[in-house]
């Protein structure tokens, strides 16, 4: 079985002060039918990615990242280095490889 | 399919441009970020050729990314301007030391003269010692309203024309709905203003007020500046939060809502019959102010004098706090002046005289912390007898302490005016003269208002609220 997905997950602008500071991570998502049995689709989507994020990866405070089904507005999502307004936002399909980044817009000044 | 960039220039697009939605590539989104910023500098006359101008640095992202476009700007359209940067080290470990060494790196990467202030050098406090005083709840006030006056000092060094700072079109949007919220209906007229500043004083002006702070970031991560994004370790300033939040809700849905506040905000009439405070210069420290004496003066004598919370309190609780201070006071008084006509007999019964009025302090003390407190208040007082001629008067006033005395006096009796409390004038001169006992009923007043967790957040200055240099730092704990 090769249903695995690798990505490369990064965190800026202080969004990463909600993940241990990390601010790259290389992570392999299983096949959506075994993460979300009930799911109808085949393929990860951002939707998706964020509630794996949230049960993976996000060990604090998920409200500050998270709203509804999407990320807490004020955060930029990048899909291989492309504003992801450009793609579908929350449906764009995930591809293998993929680099998907969170910038956080909330931080500092 | 990857979309290609509006302007037909035949490279991919990266970024949805949140202003207008058109999508653009990298070198189109330079392109149209810088000329914008170049048409704001131009049409509202910001900087004349020649003109020294600070940029007001914190290491954050806006002014990170305002230095870099001006240094752009000004070798690009030759504006002749002499670039340098401003800082301010509010003495908060483990946020603004960490977010200087941004700062140095944003001097070396742009060949910036970097020029820093710290509040302990200013006021002869820094942040954390603020807090230790005043808790974490009003201290972003002193935050802000030292901040401001800060940069004023720090240009005033420097001797620049004028100070940039870094406020995004989502600032100014978010100040415009919180004026609007609060009431505050002369901020809200002047808070759209792209460059403030009355006669005498150094302006301030905002090349970026009409950029947003999705494409700053974006600004940034394409080109690789390094910014600083840690949140302050202190308390939120939770009601600018809820109209960030509300209002990134709001640019979600609709993303000209930014762009919208402040055509509104720009563009609202204000009737003529509505006062507005005129600005002026501190009578004490001489830097601008809408009041006789400023904001920063009225927050730094109240730490001097133990009461650190004489200028963030509400008024009516203050006013009453202020009723029952006087009131013991009075009484104090008539103890006093029997203590003097018994000095005169034998100096031996003023032992007996202050044990009494220890006695009648102790029982009118609702706990065991003014003994605290007063410490602190002495600690205090000895300090303001150094400090008051040194900071308050900016180093010119060689005054003894009679006379700091009396100026603290006259200060303070504008602070009670200014919030309609005309009667309590008498207390605080005492504060110096008389030692115990007065300093124990300072200690009560500290202790009054510990239990008072609201803000006059209509006394706060546009930029009070951790909106400064900083940028949105209040907000962070609620905006994230």
């Amino acid at each position: 079985m090769t249903d695995t997905l690798k990505l490369s997950i990064q965190f800026g602008g202080g969004a990463e002060l909600l993940f241990d500071k990390i601010k790259k991570r290389e992570v392999e998502l299983p096949a959506l039918k075994k993460y979300f049995p009930e799911s109808l689709k085949e393929k990860w989507a951002i939707r998706e990615l964020l509630v794996w994020i949230k049960d993976n990866l996000l060990k604090e405070r998920p409200e500050l990242f998270l709203q509804g089904d999407s990320v807490r507005p004020g955060i930029l999502v990048l899909i291989n280095d492309a504003d992801w307004e450009l793609f579908g936002e929350l449906d764009y399909e995930l591809q293998a490889n993929d680099t998907i980044m969170f910038i956080s817009t909330l931080h500092g000044g | 399919m990857p979309i290609s960039c509006r302007t037909g220039c035949g490279r991919n697009a990266v970024l949805k441009r949140p202003k207008t939605g058109d999508a653009l590539c990298k070198e189109c989104f330079y392109w149209a970020f810088e000329a914008e910023i170049h048409y704001t500098i131009t049409k509202g006359e910001l900087f004349n050729r020649g003109d020294s101008v600070a940029i007001a640095a914190s290491g954050g992202k806006d002014s990170t990314v305002l230095a870099h476009v001006l240094k752009t700007l000004n070798q690009r359209h030759d504006y002749g301007l002499n670039l340098m940067l401003l800082s301010i080290d509010e003495g908060i470990t483990g946020y603004r030391d960490d977010s200087l060494e941004t700062v140095k790196q944003n001097r070396d990467d742009y060949e910036m003269p970097l020029k820093i202030l710290s509040y302990k050098d200013l006021y002869g406090w820094t942040m954390d010692e603020i807090v230790a005083q005043i808790g974490r709840k009003n201290n972003c006030t002193f935050c802000g309203v030292f901040r401001r006056q800060a940069l004023d000092r720090g240009a005033a060094l420097l001797n620049v024309k004028c100070i940039a700072t870094g406020h995004n079109a989502d600032d100014i949007a978010e100040t415009v709905l919180m004026n609007v919220l609060r009431g505050d209906i002369a901020r809200l007229k002047r808070c759209t203003a792209i460059s403030t500043g009355s006669e005498g004083t150094i302006p301030r002006v905002k090349p970026l007020k009409y950029t947003y702070e999705k494409e700053i970031v974006m600004y940034a991560h394409y080109k690789k500046l390094v910014y600083f994004s840690t949140e302050c370790v202190f308390a939120p300033n939770a009601y600018r939060g809820h109209a960030r939040a509300l209002l990134k809700d709001m640019e979600k849905i609709r993303p000209s809502c930014i762009m919208d506040i402040i055509y509104s905000g720009e563009t609202m009439a204000v009737k003529e019959e509505v006062t507005l405070p005129t600005q002026g210069i501190c009578v004490r420290c001489k830097f601008v102010s809408s009041q006789e004496v400023c904001k920063a003066c009225v927050l730094l004598e109240g730490l001097n004098k133990g009461l650190p919370r004489l200028g963030v309190g509400k008024s009516s609780k203050a006013k009453k706090m202020l009723a029952e201070y006087n009131a013991k006071q009075e009484q104090e008084k008539g103890s006093l002046e029997q203590a003097i006509i018994d000095l005169d007999d034998s100096s031996n019964l003023i032992d007996d005289i202050n044990q009494s009025n220890k006695v009648t302090k102790a029982k009118s003390c609702r706990s065991g912390s003014c003994k605290s407190n007063n410490k602190v208040s002495n600690g205090s007082t000895v300090n303001n007898d150094k400090c008051s001629s040194k900071e308050c008067c900016t180093g010119k006033c060689k005054s003894n302490q009679g006379n700091d005395i009396d100026q603290g006096n006259s200060k303070i009796n504008s602070l009670l005016e200014e919030y309609g409390i005309n009667d309590a004038q008498k207390d605080i001169p005492n504060g110096n003269g008389h030692g115990s006992n007065v300093s124990k009923s300072n200690g009560e007043i500290v202790e009054n208002s510990d239990e008072d967790g609201e803000v006059l957040f209509n006394d706060q200055d546009e930029e009070n609220s951790c909106a400064g240099a900083c940028g949105k730092m209040g907000s962070l704990q609620i905006g994230f």
